[in-house]
């Protein structure tokens, strides 16, 4: 068959993403019609640059979840290879297309015969799973001791912010070069750093619901045992694998059986989940910090005080939602630096398997023959480029939103 | 600061010493199929078995360093087996100079650290070059006019420039100028570089990371100029009827400048992450090649001169900025 010409790879490419274009009509449409009674998210389709980037990252993440998932977009297996196909050019069509399938790979084959354009969309799928909850456990940790340095201030807050500064003055490549490396997997070391930093967003939601409900018993007894009883679960599946926390050659910590264990992780997917969140958390910490020592000036926090409400109380119902506004800014900004960061460990060819078809590994491998075929690492970096230009005018879209009023 | 610097350095330590490093280390030495039995031999005759407080000591130069005989000879940390007795050094670390040897380059550390950081200046003072002077000149014309096409443009240029990290618009710039597919304008390869850097091979890593690095500053510059075209002493040179031109480059600049040069020193850090991408993508073999490889190889004295250099040169960046920070701004300096 005859290779497809530009237009028809545009055409056939759109009519692929089809699932994505409708799902991004179904969140628009009564977005913009219903816009005025959605508070700050409706605010953000007045501004074209929010929109824009609304629409960029949106476009990624129904992407991934209807690619990764569900399967559906994708017009090969990320995986397979295909033989005749190392290195074509966009729009070449398959040498003896099987019964069902597509018969071209429509932006090209990479270096080892694979469909580029289906691996872009897998690649998505990574990146949306690992990069938000990456940086929301980043910033429960932050959070969680953010908020008393500022707050309390003295001795903790010198020590905290002690090791915050220890940590950035680290570069980040370095870093992820003595931490994410199979050796280290064998140690044991991001196990422990799992144990740590998993436990916060229990810690977080336990005081922050014990601090609101403490004057009423009733309530807050069943209410913090449900809560505890489902992250405690949840934490627990989470940092064991194979029935143990912790298990090196040497010696192994049992954790949850594999009978009630809900979900094991990779080893090499945990260690990079885990050092982004390390890398990202006292960034996060600095940022609460300031918020909290500036507004714990204001006026309703002396009122608080006068009321007799508990420090708890008064930095998570009184403070927090007071500093929502930058949180909110960072936590979009920085979900693109996480996605930046997850890119890098790819590029280096740390920690996910070489074959693994995200955006960072990709591009590593399309690098070596760049100067040759241009195709299997463009694609990517174009779209990672696209997502994260996409978070930061998402980001710059509420700044400008929130600051109007 | 000191305390600081110690404390990471002995976490980098800490970590290239553990045990699966070690081994990896010694079958890269050795060889791939050494048994546990071999491996364990090997370490324990080059002193890497030491507990690891006493190893951090002789590493810093305040314990003595190790001395083994081994099968009849005498080796030690501070001499080989070719010097003779008398000259035979207790002490060899940090302190006395003596940064070590390193595994995958067989030459003294000292050397290629300082060969490398060469190369790595020379990278870094044409990035400057072009960067500082670009952001400097997008951030004030975007903060003259607050609001206007101009600002709205070059705002969403630079939050462009900040979303493309190095490795992502270094492959488009070599798909673009250096490739088959694209114009062959540029070297793809910075190999050359090293040597004699000249237009063709040197441009591409250098507005690589100067891209990167320019967007932030932009935006610092383009809030702070904004600031301060809102204050009264501009007003007042408006109403007086100072030209436009005159009020942004005599009364505005100056002290819209503070604030982007904290940005600036602290923004060296940053581009050390630039700098060990590009410098990987363009085979360009200065300071962050080196991190690299001997990160890669678990070359622990080599890793821990890099790690030395970078903190020192992330810390002594934030002393820079705090006093440059001072010096700029007489409000500060006269109270």
């Amino acid at each position: 068959m005859e290779p497809l010409t530009w237009g028809e790879i545009f055409l056939r490419v759109m009519q692929q993403l089809m699932p994505v274009w409708i799902a991004l009509i179904v969140v628009f449409a009564p977005s913009l019609a219903f816009k005025r009674r959605l508070g700050l998210y409706g605010k953000l389709f007045d501004s074209t640059i929010g929109m824009i980037g609304f629409a960029l990252v949106m476009f990624w993440v129904f992407a991934g979840v209807l690619g990764g998932p569900l399967d559906m977009i994708v017009t090969h297996d990320p995986l397979s290879q295909i033989s005749g196909m190392k290195n074509k050019p966009p729009g070449t069509a398959l040498r003896r297309p099987d019964e069902g399938q597509y018969a071209y790979f429509l932006l090209g084959g990479d270096n080892l015969a694979r469909d580029v354009f289906s691996r872009v969309i897998k690649g998505a799928w990574i990146v949306v799973q690992i990069a938000p909850l990456a940086t929301l456990f980043a910033f429960m940790v932050g959070i969680t001791l953010g908020l008393p340095a500022g707050y309390y201030g003295g001795r903790l807050d010198t020590v905290l912010s002690f090791l915050a500064n220890l940590i950035l003055a680290f570069p980040v490549i370095l870093l992820f070069y003595l931490l994410v490396t199979p050796e280290i997997v064998l140690t044991g070391i991001p196990n422990y750093m799992a144990l740590f930093l998993f436990i916060f967003p229990l810690v977080f939601a336990t005081i922050l619901l014990n601090s609101r409900y403490h004057t009423q018993p009733k309530l807050r007894t069943p209410l913090l045992a449900c809560v505890i009883g489902v992250l405690g679960w949840l934490y627990l599946s989470l940092v064991s694998t194979g029935g143990a926390v912790v298990a090196t050659p040497g010696y192994r910590i049992p954790g949850l059986p594999g009978a009630i264990d809900l979900f094991d992780i990779d080893p090499g997917i945990l260690v990079v989940f885990v050092s982004v969140v390390f890398v990202n958390s006292p960034t996060v910490f600095r940022i609460v910090r300031g918020l909290a020592m500036d507004i714990k000036t204001r006026d309703y926090v002396s009122a608080a005080q006068t009321r007799g409400e508990g420090p708890w109380y008064i930095m998570l119902w009184e403070i927090l939602p007071n500093a929502r506004g930058p949180l909110i800014v960072d936590f979009c900004l920085r979900i693109g630096y996480t996605t930046i960061l997850l890119g890098t460990l790819g590029f280096f060819g740390l920690g996910l398997a070489s074959e693994s078809p995200d955006w960072g590994t990709t591009i590593n491998s399309g690098r070596q023959l760049l100067r040759a075929y241009v195709h299997p690492a463009v694609v990517p970096a174009v779209a990672l480029m696209t997502m994260v230009l996409g978070l930061n005018l998402l980001a710059d879209g509420l700044r400008e939103e929130s600051l109007r009023d | 600061m000191l305390l600081t610097a110690l404390c990471l350095t002995f976490i980098v330590f800490w970590l290239t010493n553990l045990y699966p490093n070690l081994e990896k280390l010694a079958k890269t030495q050795g060889n791939f199929r050494m048994s546990d039995e071999a491996v364990a031999s090997y370490l324990d005759k080059n002193g890497y078995l030491e507990p690891m407080p006493v190893k951090f000591g002789q590493w810093l130069g305040v314990l003595p360093g190790w001395v083994k005989e081994v099968d009849g000879e005498l080796r030690g940390k501070c001499f080989d087996t070719l010097t003779p007795e008398a000259e035979h050094a207790t002490f060899c670390g940090v302190l006395q100079n003596d940064w070590g040897f390193s595994t995958v380059f067989k030459s003294d550390v000292s050397a290629i650290v300082a060969e490398r950081l060469g190369l790595t200046g020379k990278l870094m003072f044409f990035v400057m070059l072009v960067m500082v002077p670009m952001a400097l000149i997008v951030g004030v014309l975007a903060g003259m006019r607050e609001g206007s096409k101009l600002d709205r443009s070059l705002s969403t240029f630079s939050i462009a420039s900040t979303a493309t990290p190095e490795y992502v618009s270094g492959v488009i710039f070599i798909a673009v100028f250096a490739s088959s597919a694209g114009w062959k304008i540029f070297n793809g390869s910075a190999t050359s570089a090293m040597e004699d850097a000249n237009f063709v091979n040197f441009t591409l890593p250098v507005v690589t990371i100067a891209l990167y690095g320019m967007g932030y500053i932009a935006r610092m510059t383009r809030a702070s100029m904004t600031e301060v075209m809102t204050a009264q002493y501009i007003r007042t040179a408006r109403l007086k009827g100072v030209s436009f031109g005159n009020i942004v480059l005599k009364h505005a600049l100056r002290n819209a400048l503070i604030a982007p040069f904290t940005v600036i020193m602290l923004q060296f850090p940053w581009l050390l992450n630039g700098v060990v991408i590009v410098e990987t993508l363009f085979n360009y073999k200065g300071f962050g090649w080196v991190l690299v490889q001997a990160a890669g190889n678990n070359d622990i004295e080599l890793l821990l001169a890099v790690s030395v250099v970078s903190v020192i040169v992330v810390l002594v960046t934030q002393l820079i900025s705090d006093i440059g920070y001072v010096y700029l701004n007489p409000r500060i300096r006269i109270s």
